[in-house]
């Protein structure tokens, strides 16, 4: 019975949000009327020459160093030939040799266990235009009558990366990507959307049984539209491969497309042999050169990223599982930060917010800004919590009130009487009238029967309406229970 | 009185200047010499009559109000028909373009505009600039003016045509492996190639991008370089083009050549040239040196390998540079019902020539899987050898020279058929091609045909002030006064 793994690789690509076309300028964002945002350049109009844009430049330079590539200083643009009706050149131009980036990695975590995925290169690329494919296919191209063509998104500058097969699993794969995006996110290069394609993924995916080191027959699998579904498609042709290998066929070497509704991928049309791009250096174009001087202007454009700034949560006292949380949302973040700034503890604050504050804006449909949620009132209510003025339940009501805008903790507490009584010399009062009415339950309690002393514990907050502090109550009943 | 058709730019600029007649009288000039000799010659694909008498009437009026935009103020010019100019058509010659009306301008023809320079119309060419005869058009050859049995060269007949038989002042065509330089050679005219990347190939429809140059015909070398002057400078739409101060090309058209060095190319004088043309080169070389030049020979051995190369490299760049064309877009589309692999593929197979087609194969031949590193890989190898070789002669000489062209004009049908022999009329100017140096053709003589001969000036990069030089003194010493047979007074003034 053999065992097998998978070798997975992650080929990504971003759309850039700068503000005009790869080549020309034309702009990146367009409304829905098809074919305004053309130009000679990027309709390959006869006499069309491109021009690179250095805003693109210093957006793949960012990546390439937040994903801790080495920067070719030159870098060559080359014209990647095939025929296609939404590329209007019928040839792209890309890199091949000498892309702007090389050797990075990025370190994804899986349930604890850190995956060191290999980054081999970065590099930039034009976007093609949109097919829109009518007929009874059901959009695919197979059944249509017909073809539309919008060249508004040909020419967006589009960044592909590429890694190692070093992931393994399709929980490595979804890590990777989920990572990917924060820190393309964080870098403010894209606005990385993967249901609106300005992110997408391709999975590489092949098998082999354990032990051997040479790599099985891979195939690609494309139209993967979100985290799920790159996870559901790869966990899918692993499990085909598996079954193909283990019932003595071979794989066939392929790009499937994933289909969402159906769960499985089917084999795209198969090619005989593997296209050939007759890639070319870019007679149009010079190298492309991004001088040690500008690296480190990038480089001191880019923030915190995603794992920096979690760790520094995490030093704080706050779990993985939150600190994730936290900085996948500015707004979750920047509120947290601010807390923190006025002395609140960091872990009360991070559960607050995490917990309660995202369950509320999820309930009605809200954002942050929405509510009238200050640091303050977070510092507040912590220190309240401290010293025993509210219980840790209480603090959530007067949470929720505050997001609904009723005031702040202290006025919303006093309006609805949560404030605890921490008062020793209160309760101390109260757990004597307890146990002289609850005699036998002392003595159980002295003979060393601890089961009563919950039952106590309730008395007293009975006898006190519900308001005392109950780790007070509970250290006094200790006190005076104890066998002396 | 010399009919203003046959003035040069210099003379019709002053006579502009005086008073003695208009822009509109030098339009009307050409369009009595065109309506004459295009039934001979069909230099042109398109005449813009409109567009032309606006712009002679605009430019008579700016010069009246004494806004002077230059030397190609008010002056008619042709344009090859590969060069986009806006709401007029531009079809490279090609039945896939037949009908396209470029939305925009080329920067050169933007530039032109500027210059008050009145374009008359589009001028013939071989399909897609390929080919060194104009037999390869799509629309019909255009004959040569000095005897219409014979080729004007190529692949920018027509224009070399309309500028030699006064159809036009002065013209602009395309040399990409000597598209300019050849038919200036075989129609008796100036015609130069200017340094890689001083002009903007913004707006020229691509054949070879690592060659493509603009480049001016004339009938003096002094207009050479006003055309020159009016398009050269840095664009910001073409990467590949030069940021830099533009030289002043007509600083030494007065200085002669004493003192200077020239290197006659030892392989460019050889078997393969029509011993005509080797003599009459040399009878000039033999001027020039008394004339106070220093006249040596100058071996450049990849010449041997020039012509391969640049049959490998221009190809597989053309074969890029024309995928666009498939029907989609723009063009030419296939009636054929189909796929959509079908329709572009039968639309390019109904709307390019067989030259075209010829060298879209052999150029994606040469870029394919397994093939690369023998042809595309190692043409590009050569072409560094044949920069090393004018690097090194430059060490040597100020200015190289060779014949233009291997022979004179030849016959209409005589190469159409031979592929190779016909590429072969590339083999003096191609080099020059391929290390992106500037290089001029000035008209020398005739052969005992009655054929013009050129003679080239090749200078090293952006040395464009330095070679008009040499071929101003070329142009003084050989007093070359004839005239094509159909500008002659009895064609064209019976």
């Amino acid at each position: 019975m053999t065992t097998w793994e998978a070798v997975i690789g992650l080929e990504t690509h971003v759309e850039l949000s700068t503000r005009s076309k790869m080549f020309c300028s034309c702009p990146t964002e367009f409304g829905d009327e098809p074919n305004t945002a053309v130009c000679p350049v990027c309709l390959a109009l006869p006499g069309a020459l491109p021009v690179p844009n250095e805003e693109a430049i210093a957006g793949i330079v960012k990546i390439g160093l937040a994903l801790d590539c080495e920067i070719n200083e030159s870098s060559l643009f080359y014209r990647k030939n095939y025929f296609y009706p939404d590329l209007p050149k019928n040839y792209q131009i890309s890199q091949y040799t000498f892309p702007v980036c090389e050797h990075g990695s990025l370190t994804v975590d899986v349930g604890g266990e850190p995956t060191v995925v290999g980054i081999t290169r970065v590099h930039m690329e034009e976007d093609t235009g949109k097919s829109s494919h009518i007929g009874d296919g059901g959009g695919r191209i197979h059944d249509a009558q017909h073809t539309l063509l919008d060249f508004n998104r040909a020419g967006v500058p589009l960044v592909e990366i590429v890694t190692e097969p070093d992931i393994t699993s399709a929980d490595q794969a979804r890590a990777y990507a989920a990572e990917l995006q924060r820190i393309v996110l964080s870098l403010d290069v894209s606005d990385a959307k993967l249901e609106a394609g300005s992110m997408r993924f391709d999975a590489n995916v092949s098998v082999r049984p354990v032990g051997e080191t040479t790599l099985g027959t891979r195939t690609e699998t494309k139209n993967v539209n979100s985290l799920r579904s790159l996870h559901r498609a790869i966990v899918f042709e692993i499990d085909r491969q598996i079954k193909v290998r283990e019932s003595g066929g071979r794989i066939v070497q392929e790009t499937r497309h994933w289909n969402e509704d159906t769960g499985v991928t089917t084999s795209m049309r198969a090619k005989e042999e593997s296209e050939d791009y007759r890639y070319f250096q870019d007679p149009d174009l010079l190298p492309l050169e991004v001088s040690p001087a500008w690296q480190e202007a990038i480089r001191s454009t880019i923030p915190a990223l995603p794992a920096e700034r979690r760790a520094a949560i995490i030093a704080e006292g706050v779990d993985a599982e939150t600190a994730v949380i936290l900085v996948d949302s500015d707004d979750l973040s920047g509120m947290f930060g601010e807390a923190l700034g006025q002395g609140v503890p960091a872990r009360t604050v991070a559960l607050w917010l995490t917990g309660d504050v995202v369950a509320y804006l999820r309930r009605n449909d809200k954002t942050l800004a929405d509510t009238s949620l200050i640091p303050e009132h977070l510092a507040d209510l912590g220190r309240m919590v401290d010293v025993g003025d509210l219980s840790s339940s209480a603090a959530k009501e007067v949470l929720s009130a505050v997001l609904d805008g009723e005031g702040t903790p202290r006025a919303i507490a006093e309006q609805r009487d949560l404030l605890q009584v921490s008062d020793a010399g209160a309760i101390e009062t109260a757990v004597d009238s307890v146990l002289e009415e609850n005699a036998d339950a002392l003595e159980k309690i002295r003979g060393g029967d601890m089961k009563p002393f919950g039952f106590l514990v309730g008395q007293v907050m009975r006898h006190m309406g519900g308001k005392a502090d109950p780790s007070v109550v509970r250290s006094v009943l200790e006190e005076k229970t104890s066998a002396n | 009185m010399t009919d203003l058709a046959d003035l040069t730019i210099t003379e019709a600029g002053v006579g502009l200047r005086s008073g003695e007649f208009t822009s509109i009288d030098l339009l009307d000039a050409v369009n009595r010499r065109s309506a004459v000799t295009e039934a001979h010659l069909h230099a042109f694909l398109t005449l813009d009559r409109d567009g032309a008498r606006a712009a002679a009437e605009l430019a008579d009026a700016d010069l009246a109000d004494g806004n002077d935009h230059g030397s190609l103020h008010g002056i008619p010019i042709a344009l090859k028909d590969n060069m986009c100019t806006i709401g007029v058509e531009t079809t490279a010659s090609s039945q896939i373009l037949k009908g396209w009306i470029p939305p925009y301008d080329a920067t050169a023809v933007a530039r032109l505009r500027s210059a008050g320079a009145v374009i008359v119309g589009k001028t013939n060419l071989d399909e897609f600039a390929m080919g060194s005869s104009t037999e390869n058009s799509a629309f019909g050859e255009t004959r040569n003016p000095w005897n219409t049995d014979h080729v004007p060269g190529g692949s920018s007949g027509g224009s070399a045509a309309a500028a030699a038989v006064g159809s036009a002042f002065g013209s602009f065509g395309s040399d990409t492996g000597g598209s300019v330089r050849q038919p200036a050679a075989l129609c008796g005219v100036v015609g130069m190639k200017p340094t890689y990347g001083l002009v903007s190939r913004y707006g020229l429809i691509a054949f070879a991008s690592s060659l493509d140059q603009i480049g001016p015909f004339s009938r003096s070398v002094a207009d050479s370089v006003a055309l020159l002057s009016a398009i050269a400078g840095w664009d910001r739409f073409d990467a590949t083009s030069i940021d830099g101060p533009v030289p002043d090309f007509g600083g030494s058209l007065e200085s002669g050549v004493q003192g200077l060095k020239i290197g006659i190319v030892k392989q460019l004088m050889a078997d393969g040239i029509d011993p005509q043309i080797v003599a009459a080169t040399r009878a000039v070389a033999d001027k020039l040196q008394t004339a106070g030049a220093e006249v040596i020979e100058v071996s450049m051995p990849s010449t041997e390998f020039a012509l391969s190369a640049y049959y490998l490299i221009a190809p597989a760049e053309a074969s890029a540079n024309l995928a666009r064309f498939d029907g989609v877009r723009y063009g030419h589309r296939s009636g054929v019902e189909g796929t959509t692999e079908e329709m572009m593929a039968h639309s390019r197979a109904e709307g390019f020539g067989p030259e075209v087609i010829r060298r879209i194969l052999l150029g994606t031949y040469a870029l394919s899987a397994g093939y690369y590193d023998a042809f595309y890989g190692q043409a590009q190898k050569v072409r560094t050898l044949v920069r090393n070789d004018f690097m090194a002669a430059y060490e040597q000489v100020d200015v190289l020279i060779s014949p233009t062209s291997p022979t004179t004009a030849f016959k209409v049908g005589e190469r159409s058929t031979d592929p190779i022999a016909m590429y072969y009329s590339d083999v003096c100017t191609i080099p020059s091609n391929l290390s992106g140096d500037p290089a001029i053709s000035v008209p020398i003589g005739t052969d005992d045909g009655g054929l013009p001969i050129g003679f080239q000036v090749m200078a090293p990069a952006l040395g464009e002030e330095r070679m008009y030089q040499v071929a101003a003194e070329v142009e003084r010493l050989v007093e070359f006064a004839e005239r094509p047979f159909l500008a002659t007074s009895e064609v064209v003034a019976p």
